[in-house]
């Protein structure tokens, strides 16, 4: 890891407060018109270890499109689908997203990873980026084969999964406690 | 445009190394109930981590990296030219990255309604830039010095002047959110959240550099800060 010829980077520092006045503006929680055909609303709270609200929190998603295709990857299969959105919780610690649900995206030596959203969680009080997957209880099968999820400690694997119902999928996240969200090291 | 699907995990410094902030920190009140308790999980890099939003030239208008060109009027303050280079870790320049700075005015005032320091306004700063590096990673902004401000995290805390840089490079790992400080700040010494970074050479990282050489006759004094993305680029962009 110590690479005498790397450059060492620049340090994170917490996103602080504020950040609303640059970043999460009006609209960057839609990734897609709420009248898709493939539209999903996620939404959930964001809470603390006293099981209070974070109001000053700030999620970022990055995901794949229907077709399991990054935004970036060649050849994307829904040009205008940017796969990056970005909300500010309210003051109840509440956020939503209204996107497409992600295909299975490739894992690293064959095979695929169950349909995931990539999130990072920052605010006052979080110091460096937590970083975590939503995946979808309708695939149960494709989670049971996910290399990521299976990497989780198996009692704590159904806190990464949201509750799909329909159009609508529900997920916490929970920064201390029982139901504490695994975070993931990247 | 093409991307890597096995970018090296190992080539990324891991975020538990002594350059970053731990989660939880002792003297950051906000922490306590906010860093997690359970060890973080290992993960491998996968395409979802070597890849990431990409900004085009229209995500940012004419006069966003001039922070003393939004309104009527000149902002007050101390006019400088704040400007550096975003390159990886092999010291390749990103071009294209989004950099988006947010910060308070000359007096400590942040145009915010949770702000409550009562520091006057200024009707001609919001305090908000954007812009995208060039081809070589070169980026370039114009504000005011931000004024140092309380903060609640103890008795008589203040935090020293400071700009807040958010970085988007080629990856959502690589992805940096930061905030940059004045070289022989007194208050630096006494914040905690500057002070959350382990090593002092990081320390010294968070910090942009006087540049005379960079300063405008009869015009505007100059800092640069240079910023380091984790990891090698993920996206190959050579041709």
């Amino acid at each position: 890891m110590a690479n005498p010829d790397k450059l060492p980077p620049t340090p994170a520092q917490t996103v602080g407060p504020y950040f609303g006045m640059a970043l999460t503006p009006e609209g960057s929680s839609r990734l897609v018109p709420e009248d898709h055909p493939d539209a999903i609303l996620i939404s959930g709270t964001l809470t603390d270890g006293a099981g209070g609200p974070v109001k000053e929190g700030m999620i970022e998603i990055w995901q794949a499109g229907a077709h399991g295709m990054y935004p970036n990857q060649p050849s994307p299969a829904d040009d205008a689908f940017i796969g990056f959105g970005t909300c500010h919780t309210a003051d109840d610690g509440s956020y939503e997203f209204i996107t497409m649900k992600p295909g299975p995206v490739p894992a690293p030596g064959g095979g695929n990873q169950a349909p995931h959203i990539n999130l990072a969680v920052n605010g006052l009080g979080i110091l460096k980026p937590l970083r975590t997957r939503i995946y979808f209880s309708d695939e149960a099968e494709a989670n049971a084969k996910d290399p990521v999820l299976q990497g989780v400690e198996e009692e704590r694997r159904a806190l990464l999964v949201a509750r799909v119902d329909g159009q609508k999928a529900m997920f916490d996240i929970t920064l201390q406690g029982e139901r504490e969200t695994p975070f993931f090291k990247v | 445009m093409p991307a890597d699907p096995s970018p090296d995990p190992s080539e990324y410094p891991r975020e538990s190394d002594p350059t970053v902030p731990p989660y939880f920190h002792p003297n950051v009140k906000a922490t306590r109930l906010r860093a997690p308790k359970r060890p973080l999980i290992s993960l491998t890099h996968t395409l979802s981590e070597s890849t990431g939003p990409i900004f085009g030239d229209t995500a940012v208008a004419e006069h966003e990296h001039d922070l003393t060109k939004q309104h009527q009027g000149e902002p007050v303050g101390q006019r400088i030219i704040l400007y550096g280079r975003v390159r990886d870790s092999d010291g390749r320049g990103i071009p294209n990255a989004l950099l988006e700075i947010w910060q308070a005015n000359s007096a400590g005032r942040y145009v915010h309604k949770w702000d409550p320091y009562d520091a006057p306004l200024d009707p001609n700063f919001s305090g908000v830039g954007r812009c995208l590096t060039d081809d070589q990673g070169h980026y370039s902004f114009v504000t005011i010095k931000p004024g140092p401000y309380p903060f609640g995290n103890h008795y008589n805390a203040w935090r020293p002047a400071h700009i807040h840089f958010s970085v988007f490079g080629t990856s959502f790992v690589t992805r940096l959110i930061t905030q940059m400080y004045f070289p022989d700040d007194p208050l630096l010494s006494q914040d905690p959240i500057f002070n959350a970074i382990p090593d002092e050479a990081a320390r010294r990282r968070a910090i942009c550099e006087f540049d005379l050489d960079a300063t405008v006759a009869d015009w505007a004094n100059a800092y640069r800060f240079d910023i380091v993305l984790r990891g090698p680029r993920a996206t190959p962009m050579e041709t």
